[in-house]
């Protein structure tokens, strides 16, 4: 049998061999999709805020009176991704216990949010940040200072959680 | 011998003892809380409750049986604490029927009203009894909405316990413990019902030198000590059976690491040694120059500074210095601190290659720590049985340790071999070290004798070694590793925890100081094959099974051996020591 016949090319019919109809009808689509409404946004110019049920980088929770953690370790034990690295020390704060180092290496960081979904205090939670832009592998190590957060900024995932509590 | 029932299996049991130990001997847990094997039975945490029950007899003594053959048992009314009932021959015990369930779920029910509940600050959790039990034997459920009772924590006991009175549930282990086996008897309780709580009386402290052990025995978070207070999770740390290096006890006990770091040191049931117990000296000071301190790479001294070098340079400069003498002017002191081992190839290393009659070790004894009770003993190093066991006899040297300084301030010895010694206790020696023209150091800490030192050559401590130790019993004893060094890494990959185990280069948890360092004994092989010698070991087991051919004492022996039965006593490597069952307080038995 010879395989050659039935090509795409013999299959096509003269007006589609002409080429010219098609061009035309092409550009007509093109024509009609720019008067329907857009679904692209001008980023970064124009922003979209996420809602509270949005899984962004994990951040910890800086209460009215300090932050929230107090280094239990489960978010470190639960993360399957082994990103959470916690240190603890004694204060003498009523809750003893607090982090001296609570390190998430976003580079291992999946979001899947179970250190937010394991955590007993509420102290860490996902947060709307989804712009993730780094350097240098070293600057994707976040300590304390950059992951916590003001519980003010965190009010709306804060809500959605209590939800499912 | 009685037999009796629990729950239908049949149990035969010594005359006299109680429920819960012939269960435990059989394998069998019943849940409590204050019932220890080594302290007097308390009964108060009622978590042990059994339903007791004798089988009915006919007026003629024969059982009652009912329809199914089955013998009509008649059970006592209430429900009756095992830790405290005598086995009776013939005896009914029902520990899982739903009377008993009951009786457990109300018992933590009750346990855990004025707890606070505060695991995920608790040092305790993923070790504690409670959290266990109420995970398994309780309904998870409390009809309890009042306040909590409030009771003061940070209590300080003494120099080495701290006590939490809410986490605290009155089980009463640790004021028995320190009645009957510390003997100091400070801890008492007082107020009464929910406000009851453990007080010191006035004006004393625990400050025996086994107060430590009561945080081990507490069941829950209520006792914590401030060495390891909130540093790390149970469950972050790898636990490393070891032997003690503080003293010849021969204490068994468990390494705690994370991050390649000791954090804490923690008793090993062994029956035949140290019990459940150990010093706090013990658990305090055998950990830091593990971790602090140490010396990384082999160094070599050029002028007044030492450099680094590589292992085949520093054991070069070992071996060219070492021919440059005569064998009676070069002294090898061995060590009570380093494992037979290690010993056994330095004693061979002297006698058989070097060829110098100078071989001996230096005691370590300290009085201040001799005291009637078992484990505290005079004798600081971990191994100076072994070392005469492996043939360093003081007799047989020509010059004693005891005449090393004198030796060496008159001439009489002009190289001097030092393995793992810090001269403790003979500080005497550390300043004629400077009329020396050859001196080799193998340590692991930087000190006084390293900087005077012509070769550094940096050894294993003995949490990365493995080995033995022959104890004040002349019990011979496996330590095996649980820190990770440049030469065991591949070997250690799977002892260690989580973390350490799959962490990458750029995880900050993995960047810990990989040390350069090597066991004595390889040190030593190095040497003496550069010295024209052909050995072969290849691990310390090939060592070990050397020293039980060759030396009588040893015979017999095998680490797989020593580990089956806790250690075997010196000469009786053929008929060891039966075997018991060891209680561990906080093992959680799975059904």
């Amino acid at each position: 049998m010879n395989n050659t016949k039935n090509t795409e090319v013999e299959r096509r019919s003269f007006w589609e061999k002409l080429y010219i109809p098609e061009i035309a009808k092409g550009l007509g689509l093109t024509l009609a999709e720019m008067f329907k409404p857009k679904f692209t946004r001008q980023y970064p110019e124009e922003r979209w805020e996420p809602l509270g049920s949005y899984r962004g980088r994990p951040v910890l929770v800086d209460d009215v009176d300090g932050e929230r953690c107090v280094a239990c370790g489960l978010c470190s034990r639960v993360c399957p991704a082994l990103a959470i690295e916690v240190n603890a020390d004694e204060t003498d704060r009523d809750k003893e216990r607090f982090p001296v180092k609570f390190e998430i290496n976003m580079l291992r960081c999946i979001y899947c949010g179970f250190c937010e979904e394991v955590c007993p205090e509420e102290a860490i939670v996902m947060s709307k940040d989804y712009e993730l832009v780094f350097q240098r592998q070293e600057d994707a190590i976040m300590d304390k200072e950059k992951l916590l957060v003001p519980v003010a900024q965190l009010q709306d995932r804060l809500e959605f959680l209590r939800q499912y509590r | 011998m009685p037999h009796f029932f629990i729950d239908g299996k049949k149990i035969e049991t010594k005359q006299g003892k109680t429920v819960i130990e012939a269960a435990y001997e059989n394998g069998l847990q019943i849940p409590h809380f204050c019932w220890h094997p080594e302290l007097s039975v308390s009964g108060n945490c009622r978590m042990c409750l059994v339903e007791v029950g004798m089988p009915k007899r006919l007026p003629d003594g024969t059982p009652e049986i009912d329809d199914n053959g089955n013998p009509l048992v008649n059970y006592i009314p209430k429900l009756q604490i095992a830790c405290a009932t005598p086995v009776s021959d013939g005896m009914y015990v029902n520990t899982k029927n739903e009377k008993v369930v009951e009786a457990q779920e109300a018992v933590m029910e009750f346990l855990l009203i004025n707890h606070p509940l505060d695991c995920p600050i608790c040092d305790e959790a993923g070790e504690c009894k409670l959290q266990d039990y109420a995970f398994r034997y309780s309904d998870g459920e409390s009809r309890f909405d009042e306040t909590k009772n409030h009771k003061d924590k940070r209590q300080k006991w003494g120099p080495n316990v701290m006590f939490d009175a809410e986490r605290c549930i009155s089980c009463s282990r640790c004021i028995r413990y320190s009645q009957e086996i510390a003997k100091q008897d400070v801890l008492t309780f007082v107020q009464r019902g929910d406000h009851v709580t453990i007080k010191l009386f006035d004006g004393t402290q625990l400050d025996n030198p086994y107060s430590m052990n009561v945080i081990e025995i507490c069941p829950v978070g209520a006792l914590t000590s401030p060495d390891f207070r909130f540093k790390a999770r149970v469950w972050d740390m790898s636990f490393n059976d070891s032997i003690s290096f503080a003293d010849s006890t021969g204490s068994n006990i468990k390494l705690g690491v994370r991050n390649n770091e000791i954090l804490r040191i923690e008793p090993r049931t062994n029956p035949y040694v140290n019990r459940h117990w150990l010093t706090d000296d013990a658990r305090l000071n055998s950990y830091e120059f593990v971790n602090k301190n140490r010396i990384i790479q082999p160094l070599i001294k050029q002028g007044a500074e030492h450099v680094p070098s590589s292992w085949q340079e520093a054991c070069q400069a070992v071996a060219d210095g070492l021919i440059s003498f005569k064998p009676n002017e070069i002294m090898f002191l061995a060590s009570a601190k380093a494992t037979n081992e290690d010993n056994y190839a330095f004693m061979k290393l002297a006698r058989q290659v070097v060829k110098s009659p100078n071989i001996d070790f230096l005691e370590h004894i300290d009085k201040s720590f001799n005291d009637e009770f078992f484990l505290a003993v005079a004798d600081r190093a971990p191994n100076t049985n072994g070392a005469i066991a492996v043939g360093i006899k003081s007799e047989e040297s020509h010059i004693k340790a005891k005449e090393l300084a004198e030796s060496i301030k008159k001439g009489y010895i002009r190289a001097l071999v030092v393995l793992e010694e810090d001269f403790k206790n003979h500080e005497h020696i550390i300043e004629t070290l400077d009329n020396l023209e050859f001196l080799v150091v193998l340590h692991y800490n930087h000190n006084k004798i390293t900087q005077k030192a012509h070769v550094v050559l940096p050894a294993s401590t003995y949490a990365e070694i493995e080995g033995t130790y022959t104890n004040k019993d002349r019990r011979v004893q496996h330590l095996s590793p649980a820190l990770v060094t440049k030469e065991n890494l591949r070997f250690m990959g799977m002892k260690m925890s989580r973390l350490d185990k799959f962490g990458a280069f750029n995880d900050k948890w993995t960047q810990h100081e990989l040390r350069d360092c090597k066991q004595s004994w390889r040190i030593i092989a190095n040497i003496s094959n550069l010295l024209g010698t052909d050995w072969k070991f290849k691990n310390s087991e090939d060592i070990f099974e050397e020293i039980s051919i060759k030396i009588p004492l040893f015979a017999n022996m095998s680490y797989d051996k020593i580990d089956e039965y806790q250690g075997l006593v010196l000469g009786k490597g053929n008929n060891p020591d039966p075997k018991l069952i060891n209680y561990e307080s906080h093992v959680f038995k799975p059904e």
